[in-house]
């Protein structure tokens, strides 16, 4: 048991059992704040792969995926805010 | 070995996130624990990460997705709560024992 296969393990673990909330939660708010959890994970996974397995092109697939959960966040919120402005 | 420690520390913060998002009866609760999870996990484990890479250009990357998650997950917890609060959400309160009082 490597440090890289116990920290990407726990990560995986955990964005599973959010996975949880997705599927059964009572209204939109709750899926999305899992979703948001599920992305900042899925970000920490791959700077934890480019960092143990020598990968220097996942810190770039990170970053484009921080940028476009982000704006994704964002944007259903204010879709689910109403149809006012 | 300092660097683990933050690693550990970070991979600990995301296990009580993880447990909050499961166990807490309410939307505001929930982000609560959700923006905690976030910011204190990710900025300690990725604070690891840096430090185990040592002083490089990729450890500078790795500090300018620091800088983004730092930013923009307060805004995320701010747009999800704005959101719910427009829409009519009530917190969520104990119900009060009817005998007691």
């Amino acid at each position: 048991m490597t440090a890289a296969t116990i920290i990407i393990t726990v990560l995986g673990v955990t964005a599973s059992l959010a996975l949880y909330r997705v599927i059964f939660g009572p209204t939109s708010w709750d899926r999305l704040i899992a979703v948001n959890l599920i992305s900042s994970k899925v970000i920490m996974i791959m700077v934890a792969a480019a960092v143990f397995f020598e990968r220097r092109i996942y810190l770039d697939v990170a970053l484009v995926y921080a940028i476009i959960g982000f704006v994704s966040i964002i944007a259903i919120s204010k879709f689910l805010e109403g149809e006012d402005r | 070995m300092i660097a683990y420690l933050f690693i550990f520390l970070g991979l600990v913060f995301m296990f009580f996130g993880t447990l909050g998002i499961i166990r807490f009866p309410d939307i505001y609760t929930r982000l609560q624990a959700s923006s905690k999870c976030d910011a204190a996990g990710a900025v300690a484990l990725l604070i690891g990460l840096m430090m185990r890479e040592g002083l490089n250009s990729f450890s500078l990357r790795i500090l300018i997705i620091l800088i983004f998650l730092l930013l923009t997950n307060p805004v995320a917890t701010h747009a999800i709560a704005r959101s719910a609060a427009i829409r009519g959400i009530k917190p969520w309160v104990k119900k009060k024992n009817v005998k007691g009082e």
